[in-house]
């Protein structure tokens, strides 16, 4: 469990903007193999910033102004982030790291079917596949996130929210990559559909032992789902512990005062004075 | 004591190619001044739908609605003055502040249209409302909405429904949209407002921690349906339908969650 996959060494990133905003400041930190991640933090607190900037999928007046990013692939090779050519960085993405985007409903094209955007990621990913070999490894995907096949020739429109995101999902899984990146993925989301979506995260990372990095603002959540959380607040994560620890034994003032902010559900009465 | 009667409201909506749809099924419910009842449900259980009948911007297809045992006026003066005693606070800051206007646009806008002050008072009355959601007047007024983060566009929008000086408030998801350690700043200045105004508040939202803080009361529903409704802690901590169960099953509760799953077990 304490086998790394991504490490993270003194990465800074700087909104070239004047005044320059520091928007990440030194963040080390380690994910490893098959756990889930909790980045925490209000609104600009660095850790969307922090996500997109080790996949370098930053732009402009973003800079990454120092730091580096290693991969460690499950086949042995280290690989320096940094140092990849825009060719193999493209290749890399999605190959190794992918994402599942805040919001479904902007994220899939209106105007193809959810089959067809599927079919895109191995048409530019494993040009060798033929398109019935395509074909199959999408119906598989809709099958896993138990969407079903039969959906490949839905336009977004057609589906819930829930299951939209579900098809954000299988398009990130669709590589069998080590780690996903997911930010806010539920966040849309009313909380039984909510809840469905995050047993299915649980499940097809126990079955497929992929990573993941998950971006919330929503504490409750988190807890809930990650092993180990990391709170950012100014671009530095001031804590990082596991899940329970976290919960338990905050040492942190502001990971107390994040923990105070929230309504517990069965917690005591009196938080909002009436 | 003003009182908002909700009576047997149904709302069928005739949906192209496949028949009709019950949006509303016979729900009734009544809300005094100084009351707040929590509406909760998922997506699709009617939520807007009442919010929507309350603000006449719908028609029920069966039931009435009645504000201190009169039926709501359906045009003209009397519907404005309807509308001017109930006011409704959106689910999203950044929708529902016009981008072209400054904040003391949106402020003047209802003050002038109802009337609410002589014209000289206009800017004290402005200046006044900012400062009760606890906003710097000199700081905001002149600002536009995308020059405010988003706990600040909230407080505007609900300074907004003040104007007014509705008796009856609608708050469809006031907080959802913001950051979770500025939600129950909202949440309890909303409190405070209605403790001194003696507001009635009807709060819709999908997330039952904050509904059980906030209200008195909380009634579910599910596909048009009132399920379960009464006091807030019972309905939450002891629900009996299993529906609501089901939602207070689904809700995060680190509390619970690390209760019941031992240390260092799997997830």
């Amino acid at each position: 469990m304490t086998d790394t996959l991504l490490s993270i060494r003194d990465f800074s990133v700087v909104y070239d903007v004047d005044p320059p905003v520091e928007a990440v400041t030194h963040v080390t930190l380690d994910v490893h193999r098959g756990e889930i991640i909790g980045l925490a933090g209000e609104s600009g607190s660095g850790k969307t910033t922090l996500a997109y900037g080790v996949q370098r999928l930053l732009k402009p007046p973003a800079v990454i102004t120092g730091g580096s990013v290693v991969f460690h692939d499950e086949d042995g090779t280290d690989i320096d982030l940094h140092s990849l050519e825009t060719e193999q960085m493209r290749r890399f993405r999605w190959d190794k790291i992918s994402m599942v985007f805040q919001g479904a409903m902007n994220a899939l094209n209106p105007v193809a079917t959810i089959g067809s955007q599927l079919e895109d990621v191995f048409e530019v990913h494993r040009p060798q596949l033929g398109r019935r070999q395509r074909r199959a490894a999408v119906a598989e995907l809709l099958e896993i996130v138990k969407v079903g096949a039969q959906r490949a020739r839905s336009y977004p429109h057609e589906l819930s929210g829930g299951m939209r995101q579900r098809v954000m999902i299988a398009m990130a899984l669709a590589l069998r990559p080590q780690l996903m990146v997911m930010d806010e993925p539920t966040t849309a989301l009313d909380v039984l559909v909510q809840r469905e979506i995050l047993k299915q995260i649980s499940q097809l990372r126990h079955e497929f032992g992929f990573s993941v990095i998950f971006i919330t603002h929503d504490l409750p959540l988190l807890l809930e789902i990650s092993d180990r959380i990391a709170v950012m607040r100014e671009g530095a994560i001031v804590e990082l512990a596991d899940a329970r620890e976290l919960w338990t034994n905050p040492q942190h003032e502001y990971t107390k005062s994040l923990l105070r902010s929230f309504p517990r559900l069965t917690g005591e009465r009196g938080v909002v004075v009436r | 004591m003003t009182t908002l009667e909700f009576q047997n409201v149904t709302k069928i909506y005739n949906v192209r190619g496949s028949g009709q749809m019950k949006a509303l099924d016979d729900v009734s419910f009544t809300l005094h001044s100084h009351q707040t009842i929590g509406l909760v449900g998922q997506s699709g259980s009617g939520k807007s739908t009442i919010a929507k009948i309350l603000t006449q911007l719908e028609t029920p297809t069966h039931g009435r609605i009645l504000l201190d045992g009169s039926p709501i006026p359906r045009s003209g003066r009397g519907l404005r003055r309807y509308r001017q005693q109930l006011r409704m606070v959106f689910q999203d800051p950044f929708a529902s502040l016009n981008p072209y206007h400054s904040i003391r646009h949106h402020i003047e806008r209802p003050l002038k249209l109802d009337r609410v002050v002589p014209a000289k008072e206009i800017d004290d009355e402005v200046r006044r409302l900012l400062e009760r959601v606890k906003l710097d007047p000199d700081a905001v007024l002149e600002r536009r909405p995308h020059e405010l983060s988003g706990g600040q566009r909230q407080r505007v929008a609900i300074a907004r429904a003040l104007a007014s000086r509705p008796v009856m408030l609608i708050a469809d998801e006031p907080v959802s949209m913001l950051d979770v350690s500025l939600r129950l700043g909202v949440l309890n200045l909303l409190a405070d407002l209605q403790r001194e105004q003696g507001l009635g508040v009807l709060y819709i939202t999908h997330d039952l921690a904050t509904a059980r803080h906030f209200s008195d009361e909380i009634m579910v529903l599910n596909q048009g349906r009132v399920v379960e409704y009464g006091p807030a802690d019972d309905v939450i901590l002891h629900p009996e339908d299993p529906y609501t169960r089901e939602l207070r099953a689904a809700s995060p509760d680190p509390e619970e969650f690390f209760r019941t799953h031992a240390a260092g077990g799997a997830r």
